[in-house]
């Protein structure tokens, strides 16, 4: 016996000439919190219905706990809490009535099911809305009635389909914490396509892109992946308002790839994206080439870049994009990302106005991974606090690790 | 079934827990007595055989309507996802879908016994055509609440559902007044499938295993059917 509660072997789907799915494969463990990643139409939920044996797979197989989608349904059945898509519920029902429906549908009745009611309304938190109309309840509750109707047989598997889309950032997080909590004992799938969410909820993460798995890794290793980091360097203009010859000595740096403007931020100032060939460290031959060159270095920083990055690239490029991004690409993305990055922008002050500590605290270790350091030049302080403000702008700001989009916004 | 219990009894509830149950009970009892009792006292007869075919009638309306979102309103909704990824099988969940509908119809049936009982205080009520009066009912009630589940199966549109249902259930009910228009060949079998043909002997009194089979064999198919295309989302 492996150790895996999920395993799918080549599942492939197709709806008439349109294949859905194609050969994907992997292997979950006990006690694994997977994030399943993809654009829309990927195939995320395509897959969670075949799991669930709502749909048979037009190739391939798939087992959970041991039983197999086609010869044992009703094992799988048995074995999954479920909570598909946008939280169907039986709208015109209390809260209690329904789980008390879905005790008796998994064959629980009497005091065991009234036991194993309140353990899931307790876990859920659904106490105060038991009595109420599902339809009267917010988002965030039905959510937790989804939830709780998954947990009433305390199963050992739950594939949760966009547990947190159309929530508020408090609601989500409250949903966050309830899904990390579940999942300490029990394997959880999730699908999103909410970067985030991975980075803070899952152990792992696949990430699926035209029916096809494109990377199956943790959010840091995948990060890594991504490999190099890129630089963000703030210079001083110099009189003649030139900033061709300082991107040319920039360029010339070794280990340089390439060099982009970016729109500054203050008056007398330039702004360069460095980006690397390698994944050394190039902060201190940027640092000589402005001492040689005798440009005025007002802040240099080193960015990782995001799992959103590594995610872009897997998912709209031909394959191993994360490699090599073309450059014939790189304008048309410079401009998604930046409309990316404004939407973001809005979103994310919303987002940050609701934050709890708690968040903040975990973001916080996260982004210790991300090695973001500011260098202060030895030019005047003002600008050098000037270049650390910004840095640390960025570090709240950025709780998805959007840096790519954030940067280029900038 | 256990399982079918839970559905059926769920669906059951849903209606009284919602309008539906109410209205469609309250116009068909309501339509039912205007349309009887109107012409009751002039027949001069205590025979109940009158609110049987008016209730008949009727039930060519009422049992589409509300038999039109029970599979219908789940896949709009989303719903049926839960209850298939539940422990149970496409066939517990057609059952119990029909059968909690059955409840609704045999409430409404019942809901008409204070007609009968009024009859039977008038005069001299002879209880056997009204034993196969309602059994009558039943038979066509299991036919048109089978049409019903298999349009609403098809489509996750209440609506496409409710007049999919509501044109076979007339064809059934219509297809034998249009007997002498029809060519030769094909008269015994249209008089056959006419609901109104098996139905008239009922109310006559007479039950016959010809008759019950017919409303079996339409409700049997027409469940399968719905299993059918149920099981069909599994392979598309």
């Amino acid at each position: 016996m492996s150790n895996a509660m999920i395993e799918a072997r080549d599942l492939s789907k197709s709806y008439g000439q349109v294949d859905a799915l194609k050969d994907v494969s992997f292997e979950v463990s006990r006690g694994e919190v997977l994030g399943f990643l993809g654009p829309n139409g990927a195939g995320k939920t395509t897959t969670m219905k075949i799991l669930t044996c709502f749909i048979a797979p037009s190739g391939g197989t798939a087992s959970i706990n041991g039983a197999d989608v086609f010869e044992d349904p009703m094992g799988v059945r048995r074995s999954i809490g479920y909570l598909p898509e946008s939280t169907p519920l039986y709208t015109e029902m209390l809260v209690i009535e329904y789980l008390e429906f879905v005790a008796k549908m998994r064959g629980y009745t009497g005091t065991d099911a009234r036991k194993r009611i309140k353990k899931a309304v307790e876990q859920t938190s659904l106490g105060e809305v038991i009595a109420k109309e599902i339809r009267q309840l917010s988002k965030g509750f039905r959510q937790r009635v989804g939830l709780a109707q998954a947990l009433v047989h305390e199963p050992p598997v739950l594939i949760l389909d966009e547990p947190m889309s159309g929530l508020d950032p408090n609601q989500a997080q409250e949903i966050r914490e309830l899904i990390k909590e579940i999942g300490r004992e029990r394997t959880v799938i999730l699908s999103t396509h909410d970067l985030g969410e991975v980075q803070v909820t899952c152990d792992r993460v696949l990430i699926i892109s035209k029916g096809k798995l494109v990377a199956d890794d943790s959010p840091e290793e995948l990060r890594e992946r991504s490999g190099k980091a890129s630089y963000r360097v703030t210079v001083a203009e110099d009189d003649e308002g030139d900033d061709k010859r300082i991107r040319d000595l920039l360029g010339k740096v070794e280990g340089v790839d390439r060099v982009r403007p970016r729109t500054a931020d203050a008056k007398g100032e330039l702004i360069f994206a460095v980006s690397p060939s390698s994944s050394d460290d190039l902060r201190r031959e940027l640092f000589q080439a402005a001492v040689d060159g005798g440009f005025v270095l007002l802040g240099l920083e080193k960015k990782s870049e995001g799992l959103d990055a590594v995610f872009r690239d897997l998912t709209t490029g031909e394959g191993d994009a994360p490699k090599k991004r073309s450059k014939k690409k790189a304008s048309a993305e410079d401009k998604k990302a930046e409309a990316r990055a404004k939407k973001k922008a809005r979103d994310e002050a919303k987002k940050k106005a609701d934050e709890d500590e708690d968040e903040a605290e975990e973001e916080d270790e996260l982004e210790s991974q991300e090695d973001e350091t500011s260098t202060d030049s030895d030019s005047d302080d003002d600008s050098a606090s000037d270049s650390s403000d910004d840095a640390s702008d960025d570090d709240s700001d950025d709780d998805d690790s959007d840096d790519d989009s954030e940067k280029e916004k900038k | 079934m256990t399982n079918i219990r839970t559905i059926a009894g769920r669906q059951f509830r849903s209606y009284f827990n919602g309008p539906i149950a109410y209205i469609v009970v309250a116009v068909t009892l309501l339509v039912l007595g205007f349309l009887f009792w109107q012409t009751f006292f002039l027949q001069q007869r205590a025979t109940a055989r009158e609110m049987f075919n008016y209730f008949s009638l009727i039930n060519y309306f009422a049992l589409p309507a509300v038999t039109m979102g029970l599979l219908a309103e789940e896949k709009r909704t989303g719903t049926i996802e839960l209850l298939i990824t539940m422990p149970v099988t496409d066939a517990q969940v057609i059952l119990g879908k029909f059968v909690g509908v059955l409840g609704l119809y045999l409430v409404m049936m019942l809901l008409t016994l204070p007609y009968v009982f009024s009859i039977a205080s008038l005069g001299e009520l002879d209880w056997g055509p009204v034993f196969a009066g309602y059994f009558g009912l039943l038979l066509q009630g299991l036919a048109l609440i089978g049409i019903g589940l298999a349009c609403s199966s098809f489509t996750d549109n209440q609506l496409i559902a409710f007049f999919a249902a509501l044109a076979i259930s007339v064809f059934f009910f219509l297809i034998d007044k249009f007997l002498p228009l029809m060519p030769r060949g094909l008269q015994p079998l249209l008089e056959f499938i006419s609901f109104d043909t098996h139905l008239d002997l009922l109310r006559r009194g007479v039950i016959a295993v010809r008759d019950t089979l017919f409303f079996l064999s339409v409700a049997g198919l027409a469940v399968l059917i719905a299993f059918r295309s149920l099981e069909s989302r599994r392979w598309s």
